[in-house]
């Protein structure tokens, strides 16, 4: 990514004029969020530095903040990643299995791609729909009440389609 | 049937969209209190309502609202917090995505009675998809005149945006949400100074939960007396209780304040039981962070009295025999579960979200992890049980947050409830379940 889509644009735009004036480093984590989506769904160095110069801070302002939130990969990840709650709830309802079944059909341990790039598995903490457990996320989506039949459907599915999970999550 | 409040309407279709919010009386408190009471007055009902912040600390809100500094000529700002990631809750995200205008109705109310002319609210970034309910309602409301300048010819003016965040439970913290808010690494203040004084970039400022501020519409149109008629004690009002784990009927229920813990998991109307015919063991009754308690103490207290869902019945025994009601996210346990590993699960969560300024709290995090893990896989000795009593007694007291001892106390109690299962643990050098 060199720089935001024309399609991102009005939407940065107007998210700048959110904030007081002098205030717009404010902008940094939704903006984070848009790139992060336009450049294969991770942070590159450039893109970051890009949305440095955008907000007029320096370019360590960005990369400390990319570096705290799990949402910001900082790493080139899969066309489609997978992120599987493993807190508590989801826990008691079969979380660990349904990780077990992902990263046996997968091939791949959480934290890694498929060789083929077409999906990173991810385990991640409490997606807040503990009553639907267990929960992934994929994208801005989230599959709730998912047993081993349902992710092997999903799983098909992405597979046909190709599935892409990182989308402006404003569009 | 219990009053409701907050869920009254929550099953009517297109309830999300203004048109149905509003034929169903929605904005009128907005209308009455714009019109005619002053920010004080709406202050004023809201203290003498008796409603206590939703977020988790039960703190008054009405009292928050007073300490906001009125003099430093500095804009104000008021703030709601839909971090909601205490594991175990998810009571905001059904408000949300559901009543997004019972949300926008809560905070017109407050920054008019704050005296704010910009209001955020955060969202945790997870939550994209609700974000975009709550801004296609805000459209909606500044198209109606409810959002904007001379709001209803009023001449209060508000703008109101949506900010995601990225990923971090700490965030959830109120100073560490300013500063996210701002557009830094989520590291909770030291306070003093606290928001009401310095908050958003520097300015005084006020963050609530989503479900205080989702009450305030209805404390408005109702008067302070008929909401502080409901409830128990200090504890006036309702509850959204989320509730998870191995029941029949998972889902966030409305609960009067004052319901007896033992109708709440057993009553067809709330949990309907525990799933499978199984036998309860155990309840993290408020959100991941409060102790946990045996089945015979939560449903009653130490002294034999039937426990209630409530802020004083939830604390009564202390940290011996009683816990507290948190952020009402109520994770309920069969006897098929293993204590220690569900614990496991909530010390790796700990460790994973400490932001790392303190070293008891990134320090002891770890090693409680890491000691849990060794004890749930089989590894652990004796020695192992006390030295996580004793790793959570230094966190506790010695942070500059409350993230140390929420990590502390699920530690704590567990031992103190259940050690015979850690020791089996070690006996047997894996886990019994
Ligand atoms: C580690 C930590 C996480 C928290 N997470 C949340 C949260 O997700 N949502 C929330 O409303 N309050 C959370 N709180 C409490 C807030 O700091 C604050 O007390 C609350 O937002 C105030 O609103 P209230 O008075 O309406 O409850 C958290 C506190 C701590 C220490
Ligand atoms: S207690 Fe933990 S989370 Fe809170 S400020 Fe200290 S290190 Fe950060
Ligand atoms: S524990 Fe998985 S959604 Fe809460």
């Amino acid at each position: 990514m060199t720089k935001f889509s024309a399609e991102s644009l009005p939407i940065v735009n107007r998210i700048l004029k959110q904030y007081p004036e002098g205030k717009q480093k404010s902008a940094l984590l939704p903006l984070l969020h848009i790139a992060q989506a336009e450049n294969n769904g991770w942070l590159s160095a450039e893109t970051m530095d890009y949305i440095a110069s955008l907000l007029e801070i320096q370019p360590i302002e960005v990369y400390e903040v990319a570096s705290f939130y799990s949402m910001f990969n900082l790493q080139p990840v899969g066309n489609c990643v997978i992120e599987v709650c493993q807190t508590g709830p989801c826990w008691l309802n079969g979380a660990e299995e349904l990780l077990a079944y992902f990263t046996e059909r997968l091939g791949i341990k959480a934290g890694e791609t498929t060789a083929d790039g077409k999906f990173t598995l991810k385990t991640v903490e409490c997606l807040a729909a503990c009553g639907n457990a267990p929960v992934i996320q994929v994208g801005t989506d989230y599959f709730e009440n998912v047993n081993k039949q349902k992710a092997e459907e999903l799983l098909d599915k992405w597979q046909k389609e190709n599935k892409i999970s990182h989308t402006n999550p404003y569009l | 049937m219990a009053k409701k409040i907050l869920l009254d309407n929550i099953d009517v279709p297109g309830l999300a969209s203004f048109e149905v919010y509003k034929q169903l009386g929605g904005y009128s408190a907005v209308e009455k209190a714009l019109k005619n009471l002053t920010p004080d007055q709406v202050t004023g009902e809201v203290t003498k309502s008796g409603l206590r912040g939703r977020g988790g600390a039960g703190f008054p809100t009405g009292m928050k609202w007073g300490f906001i500094d009125k003099k430093s000529g500095n804009p104000r700002y008021f703030v709601c917090n839909f971090d909601e990631s205490e594991p175990g809750t998810f009571k905001d995200r059904h408000i949300g995505q559901l009543n997004p205008h019972l949300l926008i109705e809560g905070m017109i109310l407050g920054s008019y009675a704050l005296g704010a002319r910009t209001s955020y609210i955060y969202i945790r970034g997870e939550l994209f998809y609700v974000l975009k309910i709550i801004e296609k309602a805000i459209a909606e409301a500044y198209k109606n005149g409810l959002l904007g300048n001379n709001i209803l010819g009023t001449g209060y003016s508000l703008d109101l945006y949506c900010q995601p965040g990225g990923g971090a439970y700490i965030c959830g913290e109120e100073t560490a949400l300013l500063e996210s808010l701002e557009g830094k690494r989520g590291n909770p203040r030291i306070k003093p100074p606290f928001p009401a004084v310095v908050g958003l970039y520097g300015c005084p400022t006020v963050v609530n939960n989503v479900e205080t501020i989702a009450t305030i519409p209805w404390i408005i149109n109702n008067g302070y007396e008929a909401y502080s008629s409901i409830g128990i004690g200090n504890s006036k009002g309702t509850k959204l209780i989320s509730a998870c784990g191995h029941i029949n009927k998972p889902g966030v229920y409305e609960i009067e304040l004052g319901l007896p813990i033992e109708e709440f998991i057993y009553s067809d109307e709330y949990c309907g039981g525990i799933r499978n015919g199984n036998k309860l063991k155990a309840v993290v009754a408020g959100g991941s962070s409060v102790p946990i308690l045996p089945a015979e103490l939560i449903l009653r207290t130490a002294t034999g009295e039937p426990r209630l869902m409530s802020y004083e019945s939830l604390s009564e025994g202390g940290f011996q025999s009683g816990s507290m009601l948190g952020s009402g996210g109520f994770i309920v346990m069969d006897h098929t579960t293993c204590i220690v590993k569900n614990l496991l699960t909530f010390a790796r969560f700990y460790h994973h979200e400490s932001c790392g300024q303190c070293s008891p709290c990134r320090e002891g995090t770890g090693w409680m992890e890491k000691i849990l893990h060794r004890i749930e896989s089989g590894n652990g000795s004796m020695k192992d049980i006390d030295l996580l009593v004793n790793i959570s007694k230094h966190i506790e007291g010695n942070t500059i947050c409350p993230l140390g001892d929420a990590a502390a106390w699920p530690v704590a109690s567990a031992i103190r409830h259940f050690r015979a299962e850690f020791e089996e643990h070690v006996k047997l050098q894996k886990c019994p379940f």
